[in-house]
């Protein structure tokens, strides 16, 4: 038989692509239908979050926050808002502290489920997702109760918060409580447990800790491949040390650790985790007012502050230099998902295209958060 | 029978029950307006709340609009999100990929004027109908489902009154 | 280890490459390291036993001052659980600087970044092209001098 002749080819993947999560592009280099090289151009919603920090004022940045990872508007508050103060040096109302971390969890329970259903959409099972959307709607009403917005909330401010909550918000979150429970067990019986979905996911793109620490890999990303690092219990912020929960990290328990499926269990588990906090929060909130520490005009001395929380994604941060005026000098937004999408190269090379797609898929990015 | 519903007034129906009679005009933007086909497209957060809509909660497929990844099989396209220049390029290419009769929705501040990001976005088109012509906006940041649908409901109206014969001719 | 040990230590390594420690600004001290000694200071903090930097947090580009841009390393430890600020001024003139891509992968995306958005050049950055801005794009938009453009390939930009 005559030679076989074999030329790379190069396919493009993106920025219109269903599987891409959002507007990211993807260059392959192919050896047939196997993968060579993976470079991924971004940039395709640079909104320049950047720039307008620096022309808005300190309170003025928030909403821009809430649409840099627009899955998880109240984590992003969150960091910009404990950067800020702690820049003025403020102490918030234990009230303040209690609800943000409720809320916090809530959110990372609704862009978890987010993240489920999507993976399995990818996979090709198209049921996850829409049990998971329906149950994240269940989360999005919550959020609805107590600041009227579905997606992007501006709800933490410096200092506090826009809204107190309502006897309605508890009692509906204690509901939710008992309602995910039976369904996350659902889900993993549906999607996290068949056979089909490990097939496709078990083995494929292992992540070593050691390469996955030095590229700055975080979240359930980092913790899929064994590291068991979590910033709520690794270098704790508001009041994470309070409460009593697991960091969930892969084992292992099919496939091996650090491949696509124990990325994807972390989120599957975590679900738990942040049940088991809101839980212990909603009962012991203690009385206050939620905007007696909201300081009349935000001036902080010049200096600079870094603030890195645990969101659903990862480690994000916020680096803030004031110069002493009204508006921020310098804001940095330190995004999970760059860091995360930066091992694809290193860990898709030898799988086959498809095997591209769910490797995306396990990093849960979102392009919000990667171009800012 | 659904489609009689549909086509309501302007239907005559005979006796035996299989003939109708109907202008083509009605018949075809009826079907044409049942079965939208979408682009499976996101650009930013009006994504989030596009994909909502289209599962189980609002579900769009009762109204027929399915989406589709490929430009070529789709009706309209729904501009969810902010359009920076390096994608308006790319979401213009699309749309001269898309057969005609095509309709564009632009959903969200940021793809109707530049939205928040109008002032200091030095690398956000402000607006998409700069580059590609807009059927029907819909404000809000994002939108809610309920928005958006009344926004493809608006659309579907917009189908229903045109007539394809003129615009042949 | 404590800021002042890990200065006194790194001073005593590189003597002159290390400014001096700024303790009196919010929130967290820091020192500027000069910038063409910066990818050796980033390998002794990593290998060092005694402070074991394994990752790089955050890498940010700064329009400093009228003269001088600025890069600002946020490190930690994973194993030790330590942090520490590392700053480098970079002239505005001839903004070069050593890159630390080779020290921690997580650097060559975040120089990227840099580049594009307040432009400095990173000497041993495999990759060095803009990331988020068009190839063609000129200028680099977190510069507080720098003016928007009236159009980009024949779209207008000013709303």
């Amino acid at each position: 038989m005559a030679e076989l002749r074999t030329e790379e080819m190069i396919l493009n993947m993106g920025p219109q692509h269903p599987s891409t999560h959002g507007v990211l592009r993807l260059v392959l280099t192919l050896n047939g239908e196997i993968v060579e090289e993976v470079k991924p151009v971004l940039g395709y919603l640079h909104r320049c979050f950047e720039k307008h920090a620096e022309a808005m004022t300190y309170p003025q940045v928030i909403p821009y926050t809430d649409r840099m990872d627009y899955l998880n508007a109240m984590s992003n508050e969150l960091a910009y808002v404990l950067a800020v103060e702690k820049l003025l040096g403020i102490e918030v109302p234990e009230r303040v502290e209690y609800i943000r971390v409720i809320m916090a969890e809530l959110q990372r329970i609704a862009s978890h489920l987010v993240a489920i259903g999507t993976y399995g959409n990818d996979s090709g099972a198209m049921t996850p997702f829409l049990y998971c959307f329906m149950d994240r709607e269940k989360v999005l009403e919550l959020f609805e109760i107590v600041c009227g917005a579905r997606m992007l909330y501006n709800y933490i401010w410096v200092g506090g918060l826009s809204h107190d909550i309502t006897p309605e918000f508890i009692t509906k979150t204690k509901e939710l409580v008992k309602y995910l429970r039976p369904r996350m067990k659902m889900i993993n019986n549906l999607l996290s447990y068949n056979k089909i979905f490990i097939e496709r996911t078990a083995k494929i793109g292992i992540l070593p800790p050691e390469v996955a620490i030095n590229a700055g890999v975080s979240g359930p990303t980092l913790r899929g491949s064994g590291v068991k690092y979590d910033l709520r219990k690794s270098d704790p912020y508001s009041i994470y040390n309070k409460f009593d929960f697991d960091i969930c990290v892969g084992t292992g328990e099919r496939g091996v650790v650090g491949d696509c499926w124990n990325r994807y269990i972390v989120r599957a588990y975590e679900i738990e985790q942040s049940l088991r906090i809101i839980e212990q929060a909603i009962d012991s909130i203690p009385e206050g007012d939620v905007q007696s520490a909201v300081p009349k005009r935000v001036k902080p001395v010049a200096g600079e502050s870094y603030v890195r929380t645990e969101s659903p994604k990862g480690e994000l941060g916020y680096y803030i230099i004031s110069d002493g005026s009204l508006n921020p000098y310098r804001v940095k937004a330190r995004s999970p998902s760059f860091c995360n999408i930066s091992v694809i190269n290193q860990i898709s090379r030898g799988h086959m295209i498809a095997d591209v797609v769910m490797i995306l898929g396990s990093f849960d990015i979102v392009l919000g958060c990667i171009d800012r | 029978m659904g489609i009689l519903n549909k086509l309501d007034n302007s239907v005559e129906q005979f006796e035996s029950g299989n003939i109708i009679i109907t202008s083509m005009d009605k018949l075809l933007n009826w079907s044409r307006l049942s079965s939208m086909w979408q682009m499976f497209f996101g650009l930013a957060c009006c994504a989030i709340e596009m994909m909502a809509t289209s599962a189980s909660h609002y579900d769009l497929d009762r109204f027929g609009i399915i989406p589709r990844p490929s430009p070529r099989h789709v009706d309209i396209i729904l501009i969810s999100g902010t359009v920076t220049l390096k994608m308006a390029t790319r979401i213009k290419r699309l749309y001269d990929e898309m057969p005609a009769p095509k309709y564009i929705l632009s959903m969200g501040s940021c793809a109707n004027c530049g939205g928040p990001y109008w002032e200091h976005g030095y690398h956000v088109l402000k607006g998409i109908d700069r580059i590609i012509p807009v059927d029907v906006y819909v404000p809000g940041c994002p939108p809610r489902p309920e928005a958006l649908l009344e926004g493809l409901i608006k659309l579907q109206e917009r189908i229903r009154n045109q007539s394809l014969a003129k615009h042949i001719a | 280890m404590e800021i002042n040990e890990i200065y006194n230590k790194l001073k005593s390594v590189f003597g002159e490459g290390i400014g001096e420690l700024k303790t009196d600004l919010p929130v967290r001290p820091f020192f500027f390291a000069d910038a063409s000694k910066i990818d050796a200071v980033a390998l002794f903090l990593r290998d060092e036993e005694s402070m074991q930097f394994d990752n790089l947090s955050c890498l940010s580009g700064v329009d400093y001052d009228k003269d001088n841009l600025a890069v600002v390393y946020h490190l930690c430890s994973y194993a030790l659980g330590h942090q520490l600020v590392v700053k480098c001024l970079v002239p505005k003139s001839d903004p070069k600087i050593k890159s630390v891509s080779d020290v921690w992968a997580a650097a060559e995306w975040h120089e990227r970044e840099a580049f594009d958005l307040v432009g400095m050049i990173f000497e041993g950055n495999p990759d060095l092209r803009r990331i988020l801005l068009p190839e063609d794009w000129e200028g680099h938009p977190l510069r507080k001098d720098y003016k928007v453009p009236e159009f980009y390939n024949g779209m207008k930009i000013p709303y």
